[in-house]
């Protein structure tokens, strides 16, 4: 009992991370319908940001430590992420708008090439200790072993999936960015500037995987310019897994495959553990190919 | 009357013939320009394979190199291995053993594309890359697991029978085979699953056969560009043949314009020595090599070579 | 030519919770020229599809020949003998003209793999078959002058145009239209109707029309299918149909509390 709901509370700190990420991939799909492969490597950016903010804040004298410190900088990678991704968007993607999806899938891999190998010589190869920007402690409540950071992941995802579903939902700026998701034409017909929405959309999904690359840093606490790989794959996964363009799906995908990878960990198949999340994405697709959630788009004859 | 389809195997048997010449005099060439050629030929092979799949059947498939892995080791493992075994049957004769070898890894490798096919056909677009790309890290992560081929070190030691002939002829036969396939009344219907599957279909043409027949053509020759590959480097390993190396092939086939044969071929070559060129940059050198991707699709996104005949892009599953 | 024609029987297809199609039977006798009505959304197209294997039918049964269809891929039911031209044109559009065509023969073909990759002497005994029957299709339809140009570049009547031909090179007996008029000005429609007719004198066969254009379907079939909301409402002769009064109220007086017809 107690190792099941061990595995529960590791399955929904690891899922609710996957779930940060998967969802910019899902919105980016929305809005432009391609794959975004330098998501991945923006959610590194975050990482990279708050650890360097956290050593400026260390020699700066700020208190370190302190849950609004903790807040401070996971904001400010946050928006560095948000201003990075919307530079991407208008440096690489914008001119291509009119082109393939094939032609803006390379420049995202050219673009996450460039984050990657960047990184390497600006950051340098090597992994760092990534410092502790939470509180951190150990709480054992018979025999269950919760690490405070597990809650803090938990909470900062409640709190930001919340607030996407608020912004999305009930915001003017969220229904154009429905809207343009629905049918981009339809929506710059009736006088929505979709260059600005998808710059939004660039910015909220880099945001999101900004937190997704803090939180997974101290969970796993070192970094390095590669490390946006295992992780980036698997929430595209679970973006795909949910049905790509759903936002709901890309959450629920992102917790399916939190729980899977843990409950994997710990036996003997755990060597396998990302060709079974591909097994199961697979899995799926061929009994449910629009994903778990998304829309089946039929095409008309 | 000699057509020009005649001409075409006559072009073939000349390559061959060349080919075999310049291997002659190969052993007065420097050994590094050498494995360079060696690189070209097997990219050659790699990109026009994928080629025949993602461009003229308009499948986009991100999982080549997994099929390349396929061939790699099980070629590895017939000269290595099992070499004791098998190498009796010819009598011990390495032209024989090695060709016959590659084969065999193309074959598996072409059982593996039947098997990543039959059911991903059934998806398009998007959802078909990311199967794909998902089964080329599956057979990553077999590979990992097999003690037999050594786990995640991989294999060491492979004899180093690849050299040009093997290599340049292997090429010439990939290049003819995907153009013959597409120049026949047959080989159209390719160009026209991926025009219009569902006027395809209504046309009399089973399209999922096209596809499939796309897939394990591609596989095979990817399984022999892998077998290649292992017997040029000598050694091999599971991260070798993952995602990225899938996309380099796939910016070869981009690059060289979807669905042309020439450009295809001369982007394989370009990108294997810009590649080798960028070395002496150092750390510098896949940062340059990305901004350059980057600045070229920006630039030349329908491919880099343009031939007048068929300016028509093939059109892309949105 | 086989005795029995297109049959359908009872043919319903449901949605979710939409039915599209309601308990349509009908029958298309060989060498006629039919043509099915109806107003927007009544669920004609969606009867060439039930026909052509694109969609199943949830309950009924369609027969070609005698024998069923049911569980037929779309190819597989081309190569029994009904081919069809789409409502918006699919062409190769890449695709040149004469490969357009030579493509569809593809059913008529011998080669496969590896005659393509040996090229021995009936490969291209074949191929110069196939280009020649090509050709003299293209010929008669006046579409050989611009053989080379990629289908996508000609104007949009002779699209049509090569829609139909292409259709005809798997060489059906039956043949569905799908409102080929669409789009057309007056003279184009005229010249239109001459070129279904001459279809169906030389090549004998069977032809479905669905048409939103009275005129084109009142001038030239020989037996017209009325759809309104999916279910059949009458059939019978040009002249019989336009006295219908059923057919009158579904195309003129439509009741203003009618309900919204999907799209």
């Amino acid at each position: 009992m107690t190792e099941l709901l061990q595995q529960v509370i590791n399955g929904l700190s690891m899922g609710a991370i996957y779930a940060l990420i998967a969802l910019g991939y899902t919105m980016v799909y929305g809005v432009l319908r391609f794959i975004n492969f330098a998501h991945s490597d923006v959610f590194m950016l975050g990482a990279f940001v708050a650890y360097y903010t956290a050593r400026a804040f260390g020699r700066w004298g700020f208190v370190m430590g302190g849950y609004l410190g903790g807040i401070a900088i996971l904001l400010l990678s946050m928006t560095a992420c948000a201003v990075v991704g919307i530079v991407i968007e208008r440096l690489a993607y914008r001119p291509l708008r009119r082109r393939s999806t094939l032609t803006v899938l390379i420049t995202a891999i050219g673009v996450s090439l460039l984050l990657q190998n960047g990184g390497q010589l600006v950051f340098g190869v090597n992994p760092k200790a990534f410092p502790d920007i939470f509180p951190s402690s150990t709480l054992n409540l018979g025999g269950l072993v919760i690490n405070s950071n597990q809650l803090v992941v938990l909470g900062v995802a409640i709190a930001l999936l919340s607030a996407l579903h608020w912004i999305v939902q009930h915001t003017r700026i969220g229904t154009a960015m429905r809207a343009v998701s629905f049918n981009a034409t339809a929506a710059s017909l009736v006088g929505i500037d979709t260059n600005r929405i998808i710059s939004f959309t660039f910015g909220m999904g880099s945001a999101l995987a900004g937190a997704g690359g803090v939180l997974y840093a101290m969970n796993y606490p070192s970094i390095e310019p590669l490390m946006g790989n295992s992780p980036g794959l698997k929430a595209f996964i679970a973006a795909v897994l949910g049905g790509i363009g759903s936002l709901p799906g890309a959450a629920l995908g992102g917790m399916l495959l939190g729980f899977v990878e843990t409950g994997v960990s710990g036996t003997r198949w755990s060597t396998f553990r990302d060709a079974i999340a591909f097994a199961i994405l697979i899995g799926i697709l061929l009994f449910r190919p629009a994903g778990l959630l998304g829309r089946n788009r039929v095409e008309k004859v | 009357m000699p057509s020009w389809l005649n001409r075409s195997q006559l072009l073939l048997m000349a390559t061959l013939a060349v080919v075999g010449i310049a291997q002659s005099l190969s052993g007065r060439l420097d050994s590094y320009i050498l494995s360079v050629a060696m690189g070209v030929g097997i990219n050659i092979i790699l990109a026009s394979s994928l080629n025949l799949i993602n461009g003229f059947t308009g499948q986009f498939s991100l999982g080549h190199a997994g099929f390349m892995a396929v061939g790699a080791y099980t070629a590895a493992v017939l000269t290595g291995r099992l070499a004791p075994q098998w190498s009796p049957l010819f009598g011990g004769q390495v032209f024989l053993l090695f060709p016959a070898a590659l084969i065999v890894g193309g074959i598996v490798a072409a059982l593996a594309g039947a098997l990543v096919g039959a059911p991903s056909l059934r998806l398009k677009g998007d959802y078909l890359a990311i199967v794909t790309l998902g089964f080329g890290e599956i057979i990553k992560v077999i590979f990992q697991n097999l003690e037999f081929v050594g786990g995640a070190k991989g294999l060491n030691g492979i004899p180093d029978y690849s050299n040009l002939l093997w290599v340049f002829g292997t090429a010439a036969i990939t290049v003819y085979t995907v153009w013959a396939l597409l120049n026949s009344s047959y080989g159209r219907g390719f160009l026209a699953v991926a025009d219009d599957e569902i006027a395809a279909e209504a046309m009399g043409l089973n399209t999922t056969r096209y596809k499939m027949v796309a897939f394990v053509v591609g596989a095979f020759f990817a399984g022999i560009a892998g077998g290649l590959f292992a017997h040029l480097n000598n050694s091999i390993n599971p991260s070798g043949f993952d995602f990225n190396k899938s996309i380099e092939i796939v910016v070869m086939v981009i690059l060289g314009g979807m669905g042309r044969h020439i450009g295809v071929i001369l982007a394989a070559i370009l990108l294997t020595v810009l590649t080798e060129m960028l070395r002496e940059f150092g750390d510098y050198r896949m940062v340059i090599y990305s901004v350059l991707l980057i600045l070229l699709m920006l630039t030349r996104p329908q491919g880099l070579f343009i031939w007048p005949t068929r300016k028509a892009a093939r059109r892309q599953n949105a | 030519m086989n005795k029995t024609g297109l049959q359908l029987q009872q043919v319903t297809i449901r949605f979710g919770g939409l039915t599209a199609v309601s308990q349509v039977s009908a029958e298309i006798h060989p060498g006629e020229l039919a043509g099915l009505i109806g107003p927007n959304g009544a669920g004609k197209t969606t009867v060439f599809n039930l026909i052509t294997g694109v969609y199943a039918p949830t309950e009924g049964n369609i027969t070609f020949g005698g024998a069923p269809l049911a569980g037929l891929k779309p190819f597989e039911i081309t190569s029994r003998g009904i081919a069809r031209t789409f409502q918006n044109i699919r062409l190769f559009g890449s695709l040149s003209v004469f490969d357009n065509v030579r493509v569809a023969f593809h059913l008529h073909l011998k080669q496969g793999v590896f005659p393509s990759l040996a090229r021995g002497p009936s490969f291209h005994r074949e191929e110069r078959q196939l280009a020649e029957q090509t050709r003299q299709l293209l010929d008669i339809f006046q579409l050989d002058r611009v053989r080379d140009e990629p289908a996508k570049s000609l104007p949009y009547g002779d699209q049509r145009r090569l829609e139909i031909v292409r259709a005809l090179a798997t060489q059906p007996q039956l043949l569905l239209l799908d409102e080929p008029a669409a789009g057309m000005n007056p003279a184009e429609k005229v010249e239109l109707m001459k070129l279904i007719q001459f279809i169906q004198d030389r090549y004998k066969l069977a032809i479905l029309l669905v048409e939103h254009d009275m005129k084109v379907v009142m001038g030239i079939c020989q037996r017209i299918h009325v759809l309104e909301y999916g279910r059949k409402i009458a059939e019978g002769t040009p002249s019989e149909v336009r006295e219908n009064p059923a057919v009158i109220s579904a195309y003129l007086g439509q009741q203003p509390d009618a309900a919204p017809v999907q799209s």
